[in-house]
């Protein structure tokens, strides 16, 4: 390489050259000019040898000049190495320094610093695709004064034109012609023109999701708050799409040696760039496309010969410009091979027959570039990815759109439109019936009656029919070991063959078991060339058994008694790729690294974090902390010394012999109002609450339809119209939901209002033998005594603080304990209180996991961790909670057969034998004698029959052992049998008992 | 991402909205008196077409109310919303 560029032509171009751009790749310095790709820099160079394959290694080199660049990918190294980009449409700018990559990147460890960000945007009307067909859609929408949104994917404007920058667009150069629609564009108030911003995903409602680089072309000018790439998410009345074609390879032998090169490329870095990629050309086509890089070569100084596979050769008018250019054409013929590891020395050129073999010898011709044009594959991804629906064209030679999906429209070459001046026409004639969808027309009535689309639609028709179906040129050897298909997946028409060999008859098999168009470029390159193939290998009955429905199949394929056109009768061969169709088009069109997915969702503004007013002071004293929810809830907190398990000792033998407190907050909390409030709670929880006294609490149940346990939670009737319902932390939003679904869509006659006020009020649970104490300190007024402030009751009253409170006496522990409710501000004035208070008596604080243990020697549930949806409240042993006398939302389900006699999971607990032995959640329970001789090693030689699992197990202070919950079937009938609990391939004998272990009577909640 | 035409708040985005199922299907007015195939059909079952469906939607994270929808299950278009209570309109008039 070096500095000299001896591959740059010396005029032409778009490319800056007063601006030298130096690059470093694999560690050699590249001079290139601002406006050059990193392909275009290295072709420039004469550089046109890549990476190696990433199976074979074998070398390879620059093929396309664009996204389905299938073999030149590259890293950049930066604070955050970026893998797997593409050279073709990688912008030149200074300081780039690059690997070329073997086909495969590795991510890169580090964290990721820069910035990306996300827009939210609505338009009337969206373009993708800024070639000569957007530009016109977008021009005439934006006369309409409608909103429209431009997005390209490459950092210029034009598309096609940007590589005949010579050529006449409305008599004006095309690059001046470009340079006008923009000036039009940006001077129009609304329209946004979002030029490096890839439309990668299209969604219902047409909503499209882009991505755009912002910051790498501005040689780090962008400063602060400008975002590396930012997602855009635009909904648009109504979608243009002008998303072009790809050119297809040709499969040959040695398709893949570096200097063979998509023909539309050779134009495009001559035009574009300026930049020679071969000096003694051959170029193969099977249309009349290639012949545009045949002339561009000549003009550039480049020796050239032109095969034609096609035995009638080119149409009239490519034909004349041929002579008159002193092409020579072979038709009939082919590249049969090429000689050349590293770079192509020669085509091997022959006549070839209908099926693609030779006819008589092949010539040897000299050469550095073989120019290969296969016929184009319109770009549907994006109208595919709605379902928009495919044919084969067997005239254009593609799967083109047969009708575009509502609210969108197709313009240019995405429907096999391949020529300048009929893709002006459609599309603007799509952009005027576009902005008049939503009501915009110009002002100056100059409607689309001069926009003949009929007419280019015959010419559409006129020039198809010209590309030959050329799947497979045989080689002079025999074999097809080096007919590459997808060269980034190194998979060859053996391996389709072999595919085929092994019964694969639908495209979606081939695919996987090939691995064809699952690279990078997602089959832009091999997809077509693979389903050609196909038409080669399957017979009309096998094409019979593909199974229907892929993108472009032809609809009769599969339906009863169906002859589709394009399969033959019997056995004969030669379906039709109409027959097959393609695998299906998925977001994204091409890939988005996760970092910009995320945007700013990173670290803490991943997900909102909720926390109490409490939090400052769980913090300062060293809380450890787990997520609930969206909670942050303290779980234990460790003093100097202390690991979880003796925190939590200390903090249940707090609760349980002295005083300890907890916050509570997080709990959800629901006001229910109005005149039928308790026939609502009635029919919605499983016990009574019509006739719950004014200034009562209790704890109640609620069901699903089917039975199961859906909440819980403890409900206060606040006034006679007005209760007070708190549900699980992680419950809050889907019971007020329920609660919301019930009222309105049910009983919209009941006079009932639900209101979320969990963030309205801040709780304090004050638990233990002392509490007592500690609540009458804290407030005088009130007579906390067993007497006067029984249990499940609740008070009002003003704290000595002068804080008014909402005091409840309700236990999660079994123990004495208060809940103190008051308005959220005041919060952590009164957590600080009650420590104050309740100094003297060393009042501790715990958290999640102690609150667990204590609830759990008490076999009072969690729901979601002791219930998983299929557990009813019998099933929890609290049939007492389950009214006899009303109805209410799944009483029905309790006299279903599957409800009734033995065999439904009920909840006990187990203890292991061993008492020092935590069992993990989770742990299956078996009948001891169950295992027979299977030891834990690998899988029993039958299966052992289950009978529950473990739901929760920890150790507890109380009892001076470990415990856990357990659903087991027919529980309750086997207190006192021993079952083996299995986990991590080890078995231990566990006791069944009573779930309730500890204060079995419930003396406790007295004090 | 669908825009869901909230009957009360207007157009709005897919992700403010939650999801409820086939709609008219009434809880039974006396579920007791259902043999227990018929109470299964309503517990479990739910009508599953090719084609238009009449369903419930709630606007979570706007009005709160729950109301219907009619949308195609092949192509996802809305072509009705109406508020619940309201009857099932009439798709042979077309959207
Ligand atoms: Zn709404």
């Amino acid at each position: 390489m070096g500095a000299t560029q001896p591959q740059r032509l010396e005029v032409g171009g778009a490319i800056d050259r007063s601006r030298l751009v130096e690059l470093v790749v694999d560690g050699t310095t590249v001079m290139g000019f601002a406006g050059d790709t990193v392909a275009s820099a290295l072709v420039a160079n004469g550089a046109l040898r890549v990476g190696n394959s990433i199976y074979r290694g074998r070398p390879r080199g620059i093929l396309s000049a664009g996204v389905e660049e299938p073999n030149a990918f590259v890293l950049v190294k930066g604070e955050h190495d970026e893998s797997m980009l593409p050279a073709t449409t990688l912008e030149l700018v200074s300081g780039l320094d690059l690997r070329l990559l073997d086909g495969i990147g590795v991510l890169d460890q580090k964290p990721d610093p820069a910035e990306y960000d996300k827009m939210h945007v609505h338009t009337d009307v969206a373009v993708v695709g800024a070639g000569p067909a957007g530009l016109a859609a977008a021009r005439e929408a934006a006369a309409t004064g409608a909103r429209v949104v431009l997005f390209e994917q490459d950092f210029a404007l034009g598309g096609s034109l940007l590589a005949q920058p010579d050529d006449l667009v409305e008599g004006l150069p095309a690059a001046q012609w470009v340079e006008r629609v923009r000036a039009e564009l940006e001077a129009a108030p609304e329209v946004t023109v979002l030029t490096r911003t890839t439309a990668f995903g299209s969604y219902d409602s047409n909503h499209v999701v882009a991505v755009e680089k912002r910051a790498e072309h501005l040689h780090g000018t962008a400063g602060d708050g400008v975002s590396r790439q930012r997602i855009w998410h635009v909904t648009a009345g109504q979608l243009v799409l002008a998303t072009g074609a790809f050119e297809r390879p040709i499969v040959f032998a040695d398709n893949d040696v570096p200097g063979i090169m998509l023909a539309s490329a050779v134009v495009g870095y001559i035009g574009r760039y300026a930049a020679l990629p071969g000096r003694d050309a051959v170029v193969f086509t099977t249309n009349d496309s290639g012949y545009a890089a045949a002339h561009a070569l000549v003009r550039a100084g480049a020796t050239v010969q032109v095969v034609d596979a096609r035995d009638g050769g080119p149409g009239e008018r490519v034909a004349a410009a041929a002579t008159a250019a002193g092409l020579t054409v072979r038709t009939g013929s082919a590249v049969v091979g090429v000689d050349g590891d590293v770079a192509v020395e020669a085509a091997w050129i022959a006549r070839i027959d209908a099926d693609g073999a030779l006819v008589g010898d092949a010539e040897r011709v000299p050469c550095d570039l073989v120019a290969v044009s296969g016929g184009w594959t319109p770009n549907v991804s994006l109208h595919s990815q709605r379902q928009g629906a495919l044919h084969w064209d067997d005239d254009l030679a593609g799967f083109v759109p047969t009708a575009p999906v509502r609210d969108q429209h197709l313009a240019g070459a995405v429907r096999g439109t391949y020529w300048t001046e009929g893709c002006l026409v459609e599309g603007a004639a799509v952009g005027q019936t576009a902005a008049a969808a939503v009501g915009f027309t110009r002002e100056d009535g100059c409607a689309a009656t001069d926009l003949d689309v009929a007419a280019v639609d015959e010419e559409r028709a006129a020039r198809a029919g010209r590309t030959r179906q050329l799947w497979l040129v045989e080689s002079r050897e025999g074999g097809y070991a080096t007919h590459f298909v997808d060269l980034q997946r190194d998979n060859t028409a053996a391996d389709v063959l072999r595919a085929t060999g092994a019964g694969m008859r639908s495209v979606e098999h081939v695919k996987r078991y090939t691995s064809i168009s699952t690279g990078v470029d997602q089959g832009r390159i091999g997809a077509v060339n693979a389903i050609g193939l196909l038409t080669r290998l399957l017979t009309g009955d096998d094409a019979r058994a593909i199974p229907p429905g892929q993108p472009g199949q032809d609809e009769r394929v599969g339906a009863p008694g169906s002859a589709p056109d394009g399969i033959p009768a019997g056995g004969a061969p030669r379906p039709t790729p109409g027959a097959i169709g393609n695998t299906t088009f998925r977001a994204p069109f091409t890939p988005v690294a996760f970092v910009a997915l995320a945007g700013r969702s990173r670290g803490e503004l991943f997900d909102a974090a909720r926390t109490t007013p409490v939090h400052p002071w769980h913090v300062d004293h060293g809380a450890r902390f787990e997520d609930v929810g969206q909670w942050k809830r303290p779980w234990y907190y460790p003093r100097p010394g202390e690991d979880m398990d003796a925190a939590v000792a200390r903090e249940c033998r707090a609760a349980r012999e002295g005083v300890a407190f907890m916050d509570a907050t997080t709990l959800g909390k629901i006001e229910i109002r109005g005149g039928d409030a308790g026939e609502f709670l009635n029919r919605v929880y499983t016990n009574a609450f019509k006739k719950l006294a004014v200034g009562k609490a209790r704890y109640g149940v609620m069901c699903k339809p089917d039975g199961m346990v859906f909440d819980d939670g403890v409900v206060l009737r606040l006034a006679e119209d007005r209760y007070f319902a708190t549900t699980t932390t992680g419950g809050a939003a889907r019971v007020l939901e329920w609660l919301e679904e019930w009222s309105q869509t049910e009983w919209p006659e009941l006079d009932v209002v639900c209101t979320s006020v969990t963030e309205q009020w801040a709780t304090v649970a004050v638990v233990g033998p002392r509490s007592r104490d500690v609540i009458a300190r804290l407030a005088p007024d009130l007579d906390v005594s067993k007497e006067a402030f029984g249990f499940m009751e609740f008070r009002e009253t003003v704290l000595a603080s002068g804080i008014p409170a909402r005091i409840c006496r309700i236990t999660f522990s079994g123990e004495l304990a208060f809940e103190i409710n008051v308005p959220t501000w005041f919060g952590l004035t009164v957590w600080e209180d009650v420590a104050a208070a309740g100094a003297d008596f060393d009042i501790t604080p715990y958290g999640t996991e102690t609150m667990h243990v204590l609830r759990a020697e008490k076999a009072y549930p969690i729901v979601g961790q002791d219930t998983d949806g299929t557990v009813t409240p019998q099933d929890l042993g609290m049939d007492w909670i389950v009214s006899t006398t009303k109805d209410f939302i799944g009483k029905r389900s309790y006299s279903r057969a599957s409800h009734q006699g033995a065999g439904r999971k009920q909840l006990v607990s187990v203890l292991p034998v061993d008492r020092s032995l935590r069992l993990p959640e989770g742990a299956q329970l078996v009948e001891s004698g169950a295992l027979g001789d299977y030891t834990g090693e690998g899988l029993p030689a039958r299966p052992i029959p289950m009978l529950g699992h473990v739901t929760s197990s920890y150790h507890s202070q109380a009892l001076g052992r470990s415990f856990g919950l357990a659903l087991v079937k027919d529980g309750r009938n086997r207190i006192g049998q021993t079952l083996i609990a299995s986990f991590e391939g080890r078995f231990a004998e566990v006791e069944v008992a009573d779930a309730v272990l500890y204060d079995t009577e419930g003396a406790r909640r007295d004090g | 991402m669908l825009i869901i035409d909230c009957p009360n708040c207007g157009p709005r985005p897919e992700t403010e909205f939650g999801y409820g199922g086939q709609a008219h299907v009434a809880y039974p007015a006396d579920p007791h008196a259902l043999t227990d195939e018929e109470w299964a059909q309503y517990l479990f079952y739910r009508d599953n077409p090719k084609g238009s469906y009449a369903e419930r939607w709630v606007h979570s994270a706007g009005c709160r109310k729950w109301f219907n929808a009619v949308r195609d299950t092949r192509t996802y278009e809305i072509s009705h919303v109406y508020r619940q209570g309201d009857p099932r309109p009439d798709l042979s008039k077309g959207a």
